[in-house]
């Protein structure tokens, strides 16, 4: 791949989060039966007419703000022309010459640990087509319009990533911001949250674009490495070969991790777009955009630089707790609880509680032990009651059993033993037991001296606090 | 007193009132003369006979509990565009001849609120695309001034249902003309309101941009109160406008001394027939003796208004009628072999050549490349126009000048030549284009055929032009004759 550099720009589509369609009153729940959220409106029946959902213009505004885009004052919906069986009005409401949002940027964080603004063009709103269905139906293809109408948020980028790495990093960025701003499930499985990848190679140092593809529909941050990659490696091959990259709309297979062309009845040729006779201009006034901005909550780089000051933490851990708003609560509630202990906190919360729900394949939002839960837990490592070893078990058993941490510690006895006469005593015990190997200790062999914390820890049942053992054995052994 | 059917709605709401005869009575006899003419004339689509008597009991109840509304009773008929919950609203087209409404447009439900009692629903031009009432797939409508004519349209079948009195009043739309022209043609008083003073919901689209739904009665007075009824903003429809609707009823006899009047200068060229011009100059002399002042007004921009029209209501209706597919309602051809075979019949035979030719017309202006030149242009001169009409209203009340260049032609006289069918609305397109009301009143007749007199008003200027029209009827007659064979 040397000596070629590759350009990206990504759409991103996403579900808004509102209660009903964008222009009906439907619901947008995901799952109904066919059809069963689609009334009169999102059917296109002769006569209807669209009513533009107030929530969700105030969602975009939102995305708006965050990423320091400008709200238009005026933007202007537009009818996208095309007959597809999905499409039920014949044409898609979206927004083409004057969208709401334009000309905002994220900054991303490449592997190096450097930041790199990528610019947005432009977010505009429109609406969902349909599905098309045919599984279980042999020869006949059935539409379910339940999706028709939903919200949608199109974020368009400047062609300003050079890989897929920074691709998917940018992807993730809008994913974290969308769900902090509540405007967005995230719901990749769903399609809540997808993308198209516009991707182009050109000579390094070349000025001029290269001819793009674009790779329609990808629902994963894994999907949009591999399609990305197979489409640079395709697309250099084709130029290293005297080829020319054809700019046309592909598809990924995940299955055969392949990109190909879509059929070209699939392709878009003339939409003629106009202005929606049926749906006045939006007009925002500064009054209106000051109170969405008012709604804000605290955005996910401002959250992680306040987590690295506040707390402490590495710029890292900081970005690592703050990748959702769900885990920077959590976060914050078990260091709430242990204030001297910040950092003991984030390895518990990026350590243990990560582990589980990873293994559990559970969200944050549905740990089996709460931030309380963790926090008490945190603490009585803080106050020594039980060591860090002792504490991992006791997490297991307040995560499969559901108890607190105090309930644990004491049903089980693993409270730790910090009385140095109880450590001493138990120490004389095993020396007393192993005369050998106290007389080898004490001619040179320092390596057995694991072999009596071992032992020691063994007659306390592990309870033995770990520093003050140390301390005291040393002192012992020594005679 | 004359025949209830010779009454006006007015006279009718308030005999219902008075008791002196009965919903049912009046359903019945309106009825039959619906299914009388309906060979001669072909005014229906559709009449809802058995739905039409039961409503009328109802509101008889309601008039002998005294909670009638203002039209408890009132027999009406509506234009086949305007959704009807169980009945066919078919578009006088092929298309949708299977389509039953599952609701109602807003103004159905407005004026079935009122206690209008529907007879049926009337033909019209396919999707309201027609100045004769010919491209109806339901056949056309007949003028009952001569059958050989045609009523105008697209909305002949309710203009030609009041003219004949089988019905007093009905729903139409105006989109470039199509209250207003067949009202002339028909001598009764057809009223476009603003655009946005009328809700859109449940109307069946063409243009949206120019589509306004409105009335078709004997009277002025009959239009203020059917348009009372009716009008009102509607959540339904973001165009529809948050105005309140005043008592048009009740400034009806505001006086028109002093009325400014400007005469449209650009509407007396060499296309108005000069017997025309005579009723129009006559009308106008009326006006003079009652006390207003006319002076000639000049909109240079006026005579752009029918290309400019046919840019913009084909763009809009290519759009709008992309929804017959054959997918989810209307007609549907017989087994289609893949989804383009599917589109392609269902739509060429669902539709008839004028909507193709518009459909066409309105594909190509918005097509890339053709953009900039047509759709772009026209609706700057759109503005222009819009802005012509708002700087003469800056020294006039109202604009007045004839609705037509020509009485009621014959049947088939335009129809191979669909640019001279187009010239026929040449005079109300620019109301349209402006988003104005208008109402065309009969103000005589030239060879025993009417002849229309339109006012322009200001935006939401409903309640001046028809104090305007309501003026003229008190001092002339014309809007009482009945066509021979129809009193």
């Amino acid at each position: 791949m040397s000596g070629w550099e590759t350009v990206i720009g990504l759409e991103i589509h996403a579900q808004l989060a509102t209660r009903s369609k964008i222009f009906s009153g439907s619901a947008t729940a995901y799952g109904a039966p066919p059809n069963a959220q689609a009334n009169l409106v999102d059917l296109g029946y002769p006569g209807v007419l669209p009513v533009l959902n107030a929530a969700a213009v105030h969602m975009a505004v939102k995305l708006g703000l965050a990423i320091n885009a400008r709200i238009a004052s005026s933007s202007v919906f537009a009818r996208k022309n095309y007959f597809y069986p999905d499409l039920p009005k014949g044409y898609q409401i979206s927004q083409y010459e004057l969208p709401i949002v334009a000309s905002g940027a994220l900054e991303i964080v490449l592997e190096d640990g450097t930041a790199k603004r990528i610019g947005i063009t432009r977010a505009h709103l429109e609406e969902d087509a349909g599905k098309s269905l045919h599984e279980g139906l042999p020869g006949l293809t059935g539409i379910d319009l339940n999706r028709a109408g939903t919200p949608l948020v199109e974020i368009v980028s400047e062609p300003d990533m050079r890989s897929a790495k920074e691709a998917v990093a940018y992807m993730k960025k809008v994913h974290t911001l969308v769900r902090y701003l509540e405007i967005c499930d995230g719901n990749m499985q769903e399609g809540s949250f997808r993308c198209d990848a516009n991707v182009s190679v050109r000579r390094t140092g070349a000025h001029e674009l290269g001819t793009r593809t674009e790779t329609k529909n990808l629902n994963s941050f894994r999907f949009v490495e591999r399609a990305i990659n197979y489409e640079v490696a395709r697309q250099i091959e084709l130029l290293e070969s005297g080829g020319k990259v054809v700019q046309e709309t592909r598809l990924y297979d995940p299955d055969k991790g392949e990109t190909r062309p879509m059929r070209s009845k699939e392709q878009a040729n003339d939409y003629r777009y106009f202005p929606d006779p049926d749906l006045l201009p939006v007009k925002l006034d500064a009054a209106f955009i000051e109170s969405v901005r008012a709604t804000l909550p605290e955005l996910p780089d401002q959250k992680a630089a306040r987590f690295a000051s506040q707390y402490g933490l590495s710029a890292y851990d900081a970005g690592v707790l703050t990748a959702s708003r769900e885990l920077a609560d959590y976060y914050e509630e078990v260091a709430r609880t242990v204030p001297k202990e910040p950092k003991l906190a984030a390895n518990w919360v990026m350590g243990e509680l990560a582990a589980r729900l990873n293994r559990d394949g559970l969200e944050v939002a549905a740990a089996r032990v709460a931030a309380a839960g963790l926090g008490a837990l945190v603490l009585r490592i803080a106050d020594r009651t039980i060591s860090g070893n002792i504490a991992k078990e006791v997490f297991e058993v307040m995560w499969s059993e559901g108890s607190s941490a105090d309930q644990v510690i004491e049903a089980r006895g693993l409270r730790q033993i910090t009385d140095s006469g109880a450590i001493e005593r138990a120490i004389d015990e095993v020396m007393a037991r192993n005369p050998g190997q106290l007389a080898d200790y004490r001619a040179g062999k320092d390596k057995l001296f694991g072999f009596f914390v071992g032992q020691v820890m063994k007659a306390t049942g592990g309870k033995a606090n770990p520093t003050q053992l140390n301390d005291l054995l040393r002192a012992k052994l020594k005679g | 007193m004359s025949e209830p059917y010779l009454r006006t709605l007015t006279e009718l709401a308030q005999g219902l009132r008075a008791r002196q005869f009965s919903s049912v009575d009046l359903a019945r006899m309106f009825l039959e003369r619906i299914e009388r003419a309906q060979g001669a004339l072909n005014a229906f689509i559709s009449v809802t006979r058995e739905q039409a008597l039961a409503d009328a009991a109802l509101a008889d109840r309601a008039l002998a509990a005294g909670t009638g509304g203002a039209l408890t009773g009132v027999p009406i008929a509506h234009k086949d565009l305007f959704c009807t919950r169980g009945v066919r609203t078919s578009c006088g087209s092929r298309m949708l001849d299977n389509f039953v409404a599952p609701y109602d447009a807003t103004v159905v439900a407005n004026l079935k609120r009122a206690g209008a009692v529907m007879l049926g629903k009337t033909n019209m031009d396919e999707f309201a695309m027609g100045s004769s009432n010919e491209t109806s797939y339901y056949g056309p409508v007949r003028n009952p001034w001569n059958p050989a004519l045609v009523p105008g349209g697209s909305s002949g079948g309710s203009a030609v249902a009041v003219a004949a009195r089988l019905i007093p009043g009905a729903t139409a739309t105006d989109t470039g003309g199509s209250i207003r022209q067949p009202a002339a043609l028909t001598g009764i008083t057809g009223l476009k309101p603003t655009y946005g003073r009328v809700s859109r919901f449940g109307m069946v689209a063409f243009a949206s941009s120019l589509d306004q739904g409105g009335v078709l009665t004997a009277s002025a007075a009959d239009a203020a109160l059917m348009l009372r009824e009716m009008a009102g903003f509607d959540p339904n429809d973001s165009t529809s406008v948050d105005v309140p609707v005043p008592d048009y009823v009740a400034s009806l006899n505001e006086p028109v001394a002093g009325l400014r009047i400007g005469l449209l200068k650009e509407f007396f060229d060499k296309g108005l027939e000069p017997e025309n011009e005579r009723r129009v100059r006559e009308a106008l002399q009326v006006y003079t003796r009652l006390g207003a002042k006319v002076s000639e007004v000049s909109l240079p921009n006026l005579p752009l208004s029918v290309p400019v029209y046919y840019v913009v209501a084909p763009a809009e209706c290519s759009s709008n009628l992309a929804r017959y597919d054959g997918v989810r309602f209307g007609h549907r051809c017989e087994s289609p072999r893949d989804l383009l075979d599917l589109y392609r019949r269902s739509r060429g035979e669902g539709f008839g050549a004028e909507v193709k030719r518009r459909i066409m017309t309105g594909t190509y202006v918005l097509s890339a490349g053709y953009y900039d030149a047509y759709y772009l242009k026209a609706q700057r001169v759109r503005q222009l126009i819009a802005a012509d009409f708002a700087r003469a209203f800056e020294s006039v009340d109202v604009l007045m000048g004839p609705t037509t260049p020509t009485p009621a032609f014959a049947l088939g006289a335009k129809t191979a030549d669909p640019i001279t069918m187009y010239l026929n609305d040449i005079y109300t397109i620019g109301a349209n284009l402006a988003g104005l009301p208008g109402v065309s009143i009969p103000c005589g007749f030239v060879a025993d055929l009417p002849v229309g007199l339109q006012i322009v008003g200001p935006h939401f200027g409903e309640a001046r032009i028809l104090a305007a029209a309501h003026a003229f009827q008190r001092a002339t007659e014309w809007h009482t004759r009945v066509p021979a064979g129809y009193a």
